[in-house]
């Protein structure tokens, strides 16, 4: 091909003509904007070289909710096309771009940074701690899933979005097959970001076994940090094959090596394999961070404590280890013949042992509590009966028998929905909800929080329940059309009625952060929901420096038992603080890596070498640096908590939220 | 920074500490990285498409040098960080100049046996095999390589700032670091090439 | 009461889905092998629907009975800890649960793996089933015929199915007959089905491969066993043999429609049958972790050099 052919997208049509009109605009409306205001010094200073692990968090969170419309949109696309059979809305190869870039994008770059959001913003806080262990290292994390978001985003501008669903088994992501770069970007965007992962899986790990409040020992945790801890511990085992296996895809594609050819000796089904040993726990990152925000917005606004902690301790690690162990049910008719697989069906079943200790554990929670029906404990309640179906449908494909129905249709689309939409993306909801007052000393409106609810949980009915029949029925996924005879328009029609209601509901959340923004009343004082563990003993908005004072912990609701018991949390005089110092490294790193990226995805060597000396060099400087951080001295902390104590008494008379008359 | 004098220098801050935890952390994501590799080798031994096989292509002399080598350069680097807890800053630079040499030298052999695959027509492109030999063998030179760049960054630290706090945690961490590529070459010995050549 | 609406939805949509205006062709089974999996399916959905129901009760129950506005203003719910009895007992339920379906599981792994229950007296009828974009080769070598994108069967025989692709994976699919199996390119996998009734059914490749997934279709027609006969004699009769330079042709990506053809390519162009094939796979497996990929280590590749 020629040099320059290879940039424009292979199968243009009116709507990505648009978006790139769409995505010049904007970039200048951002450009003028911050010119404008004068903002970028503030940009760069208070966010670009940022490594606070909240204001990280922050980032975190808001990349999370942009690429969920990304990928709604991708979405609603879809459901659109199969509203009505014999559709012409979208041609097959646009279909199968929009399609497997609306995986990748809700898997890598919404959920992930979803979770990490919350993992940044509120393990620091949970465990007593100034930071994470390795605050530059987290700002790097985090630029790096940015560059890689990036990177993947403009593939559907520039050379075309990758094609092969977000499984891209080979040999159809082969170049054989899929010859434009789309396939390269899917390689490398999620190399890059996934290399993030793995640094902020480390991170936290050191962050939560080594930095904990005196007296937390690790089964007085609050259940949010165990829940991350081992979701990092699954990221550390979990993510270097992923990195193994998209060092051979690219290789593959890039320099013609022969991992998953079909010739010379290549092995197609290692893709899968490789895939899948990283795909499986993958999915178990994202539920137990979001099992940890059920857990604690449960427990909150039942007025209990989370009832079986051992037990909740005991089936996450059960879970995390068993999902290594399962990952050939995703290609029981690959041929492995019976007894391979009636070991990975027993393996895979008994997961729903220790889900089921959780769903149980949560619902005795509840149990002689007082419940209040506030919108994060919404999400919680709608996701006990959701997540259920999603579950016991897991464990009908994991009979392997039956498996041979069910597989590559859309009864398996409507499982996986099932588990990650009321199971993560609720929570995430929930977290967003319940941790906003945390975040930013104002809460959302609870009355648009509530409509946001109900319009996503009838919407996630209406769209996904009826796959599950015409999965049974025999709509394969992935068919970008079907004729009339198949009977299968009624109830995909049903489907975008739903897919559409919760497209709703996400305009109502972003709706109501607007409207709150505007309309909320400020301080809400640092205990608004009448809280139990230890994140809402400091103030909201939580100062820069977490604690002024380092609390004791006896327990794993430290916060209440300070609250109802008495417990002394903070011991002591005021000390200075050592803070880590901003630095803009990270941000450039992250520009490099996607500068590198770029060039690699269109093998443009030249470009690619500097930019990986580049990415070097930053190292080499880094090395060379001697920071030794900066301290925030007495008076200026003492400053800042009698702002927050004076604004505290203010609201003291006012009753917390979500009391017996909502 | 507060230094506890009760600990070694490279355990005496908190920092310190952190770090050491966070590299050993690493260290088992780099472990699964390479057992993923070695799995894909392994499935990949015996698929070799038109292209030469392990036993035709593999050479004992120049393995075995190499792997001298690389455990003579763990030796050093132990030597190294011995040197630097007693505080002798110029035997500890001289272990540490030793192990970068040796690192070289394992790096040029390695060369040399790329440049002779070549020559014996198993490339990259060649087959299954190939692919997962030359990555698995390429990503652990690579290592090397970064070892190599690294190890000199923290020799002219050394060199200028001498043995303190900060120095003596990155010197020990890359001691680490550099233990941890021998212990994945014995690996590498043992399982590709000896396996290979009986 | 938006809750109990919601209840309400969803378990009117269950007694649709469990009754169906229509019978779904995963549960409408014309084969033992479909009918195996339609009955483990259903006893499924049946274990898993009380499940569903349990939790729903209960949950119902703590969100009526301790919601804040039903209780006084000064109660304080209690600090409960676990219960082991109770836990126990929550988790020894699913166990069983887990365990009966496990037993049915692996005994219907072993039934649809090998030749359908009560054909077991009769030899199979080979037919080998590849693909190439975006279409289906069926090869009888006993017959000596090939078609293209549709399959003549005989009804009470079992028919064992030889798969493989010359792309991208695909996943050889008859809903009414049985549960689908991948075609790769490298390695032949074998799907045991039999036709009880005569008729037409719908089959696909049902793993997504590229542009012309959708179509990528064939029609099932199960006869007797003399019409199927006739069928035979009579495309002896009528179609062109099948050459190297036609079928070459064949696999151009596209979709073609039904063809016909006297002969079939596995002469010239003979199925990855020298690779592993799922029968020799199961042979020494052990339970453990890389089990499953060490197996493909026991490839002869060096062997057929
Ligand atoms: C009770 C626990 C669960 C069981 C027994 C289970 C079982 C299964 C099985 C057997 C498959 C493969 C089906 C097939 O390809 O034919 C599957 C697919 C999948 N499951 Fe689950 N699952 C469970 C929970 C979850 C959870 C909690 C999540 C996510 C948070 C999840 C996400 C997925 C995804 C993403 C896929 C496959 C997607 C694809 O092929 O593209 N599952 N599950
Ligand atoms: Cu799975």
């Amino acid at each position: 091909m020629e040099f320059f052919e290879r940039f424009a997208v292979p199968n243009p049509n009116p709507a990505i003509y648009a978006s790139m009109v769409a995505i010049v605009v904007v970039s200048l409306a951002i450009i003028i904007g911050l010119t404008y205001f004068k903002k970028w010094g503030y940009l760069w200073r208070e966010w670009l070289t940022t490594v606070d692990h909240k204001k990280i968090g922050m980032m975190y969170l808001i990349s999370a909710l942009l690429m969920l419309f990304r990928g709604g949109v991708d979405a609603l696309m879809l459901r659109a096309q199969l509203s009505m059979p014999d559709n012409k809305l979208l041609d097959p190869q646009h279909y199968n771009e929009v399609f497997s870039t609306h995986g990748i994008v809700m898997i890598i770059f919404m959920a992930m940074p979803f979770i990490f959001a919350f993992m940044n913003l509120i393990v620091p806080l949970q465990i007593g701690a100034r930071d994470v262990a390795f605050p530059r290292l987290n700002a790097i994390s985090f630029w790096l899933f940015a560059a890689g978001a990036m990177l993947f985003n403009i593939s559907f501008v520039i050379g075309g979005s990758p094609d092969a669903g977000w499984t891209s088994y080979f040999p159809l992501a082969g170049t054989e097959f899929s010859e434009s770069v789309g396939t390269n970007y899917y390689m490398i965007a999620i190399q890059i970001s996934g290399i993030g992962s793995l640094m902020t899986g480390i991170n936290m790990i050191t962050t939560i076994l080594k930095m904990r409040a005196p007296g937390m020992t690790l089964m007085k945790m609050p259940m949010f940090t165990w829940a991350s801890f081992m979701a990092c511990v699954i990221i550390i085992f979990a993510f270097p094959v992923l990195t193994i296996a998209l060092l051979m895809g690219t290789t593959d594609r890039l320099f013609a090596t022969n991992f998953f050819t079909t010739t010379n000796g290549g092995m197609d089904m290692l893709w899968a394999n490789f895939f899948w040993v990283w795909g499986h726990p993958e999915v178990y990152i994202l539920i137990l961070p979001a099992f940890g925000i059920y857990s604690e917005v449960i427990s909150t606004f039942s007025g209990r404590n989370l009832y079986g902690y051992k037990s909740m301790v005991g089936s996450m690690v059960i879970i995390s280890l068993l999902s290594f162990l399962v990952w050939t049910h995703h290609f029981f008719t690959m041929g492995q013949g019976a007894l391979t697989n009636s070991i990975f069906s027993i393996s895979t079943m008994a997961i729903a042992v220790p889900t089921g200790v959780k769903i149980f554990n949560w619902l005795l929670t509840m149990w002689k509590g007082k419940i209040r029906f506030t919108v994060p404990m919404l999400y919680s309640v709608g996701f006990i009966p959701l997540f259920t179906i999603g579950g016991v449908t897991g464990v009908m494909l994991a009979m392997s028998a039956a498996d041979y129905q069910y597989h590559n249709t859309m009864f398996l689309v409507a499982h996986f929905h099932n588990t990650i939409i009321p199971g993560v993306v609720f929570a995430m909801l929930a977290g967003l909800t319940y941790y906003w007052p945390k975040m930013f000393g104002f809460m959302l409106n609870e009355r648009i929080g509530k409509w946001g609810f109900w319009f996503l949980s009838i919407g996630f009915v209406l769209a996904f329940f009826p796959m599950y029949i015409t999965g049974l029925n025999g709509q394969a996924r992935r068919m970008y059309t079907y004729s009339e005879a198949t009977g299968f328009g009624p109830l995909n029609f049903v489907a975008f009625i739903g897919a559409g209601l919760m497209a709703i509901a996400f305009c109502l959340i972003v709706y109501n952060i607007f409207y709150s923004i505007k309309h909320s009343p400020r301080n809400v004082g640092d205990d608004p929901w009448n809280a139990r563990s230890l994140e809402w003993a400091t103030h909201n908005p939580v100062p820069e420096y977490n604690f002024a004072r380092t609390p004791h912990v006896a327990s794993s609701e430290a916060f209440w038992d300070a609250k109802k018991h008495g417990h002394e949390l903070f011991k002591g005089e005021i000390e200075e603080i050592h803070m880590p110092n901003y630095s803009g490294v990270p941000f450039i790193m992250g520009v490099i890596f996607f500068i590198c990226g770029f060039s690699f995805v269109f093998s443009l060597w030249i470009p690619a070498i500097v930019s990986l000396i580049g990415i070097f060099a930053c190292m080499v400087l880094r090395s060379f640096e001697k920071d030794d951080g900066r301290l925030i001295s007495v008076e200026e902390i003492k400053a800042t908590e009698s702002k927050f104590e004076s604004a505290e008494e203010i609201k003291t008379a006012v009753s917390t939220y979500g009391g017996a008359n909502s | 920074m507060k230094i506890d004098h009760t600990q070694p220098l490279e355990y005496s801050t908190q920092q310190n500490q952190l770090n050491i935890f966070g590299f050993w952390i690493f260290l088992g994501a780099e472990i699964m990285l390479f057992a993923t590799l070695f799995t894909a080798y392994f499935i990949m031994e015996n698929r070799t498409g038109n292209g030469p096989t392990g036993p035709e292509i593999f050479e004992i002399g120049p393995v075995l040098f190499e792997t001298f080598i690389l455990l003579t350069s763990s030796f050093t680097i132990g030597l190294a960080v011995h040197a630097m807890r007693i505080g002798r800053k110029k035997a500890m630079l001289a272990f540490l100049g030793v192990t970068l040499l040796l690192g070289v030298a394992f790096l040029s052999a390695e060369i040399n046996e790329f440049v002779h695959y070549y020559h014996v027509g198993a490339t990259y492109q060649t087959s299954g095999f190939t692919a997962a030999l030359l990555t698995t063998l390429g990503t652990h030179g690579g290592h090397v390589t970064l070892g190599f760049f690294w190890g000199v960054c923290i020799l002219i630290q050394v060199m200028k700032d001498g043995i303190n706090a900060r120095t003596a945690n990155k010197s020990f961490i890359f001691s680490l670091y550099w233990h941890f590529l021998d212990v994945v070459w014995i690996f590498i010995f043992s399982f590709i090439y000896l396996k290979g050549l009986m | 009461m938006k809750l109990k609406g919601t209840l309400l939805l969803l378990l009117s949509m269950l007694v649709v889905f469990l009754s169906g205006c229509e019978p779904l062709l995963v549960l409408d089974p014309k084969g033992p092998q479909a009918e195996r999996q339609a009955s483990d399916i259903m006893i499924s959905i049946g274990i898993m629907a009380f499940i569903v129901i349990v939790v729903m009760v209960l949950l119902v129950y703590m969100l009526v009975k301790y919601r804040a506005s039903r209780l006084p203003d000064d109660y304080e719910p209690p600090h409960i800890e676990g219960n082991p009895i109770l836990e126990g007992i929550l988790i020894g339920v699913p166990i069983i649960i887990v365990a009966i379906l496990s037993f049915i599981t692996v005994k219907s792994n072993y039934i649809v793996e090998s030749t359908p229950e009560g054909y077991e007296d009769q030899e199979p009828l080979v037919i080998y089933a590849s693909s190439s974009n975006w279409k289906w080769h069926f090869s009888y070598p006993e017959q000596d015929i090939e078609t293209v994108n549709y399959l003549y069967i005989p009804t009470d025989r079992p028919i064992e199915f030889k798969l493989y692709s010359f792309g991208p994976i695909t996943s050889f699919w008859i809903p009414q007959l049985g549960g689908q199996k991948y075609a790769m390119a490298d390695m032949v996998t074998t799907l045991h089905l039999a036709a009880d009734t005569p008729g037409e059914y719908m089959g696909r490749n049902a793993n997504f491969s590229g542009k012309g997934f959708a179509e990528n279709t064939f029609t099932v027609t199960a006869m007797t066993q003399t019409k199927f006969d006739e069928w035979v004699d009579e495309v002896h009769e009528t179609a062109e043999p099948l050459t190297e330079d036609t079928f070459e042709q064949l696999l151009e990506p596209g979709h073609l429609g039904r063809m016909t053809f006297t002969g079939t390519h596995l002469g010239f162009s003979p199925a990855p049958e020298h690779e592993h094939s799922d029968d020799e796979m199961d042979s020494g497996e052990e339970h453990k972790m890389h089990a499953e990929k060490e197996r493909e280590m026991h490839t002869e590749h060096a062997a057929h050099e």
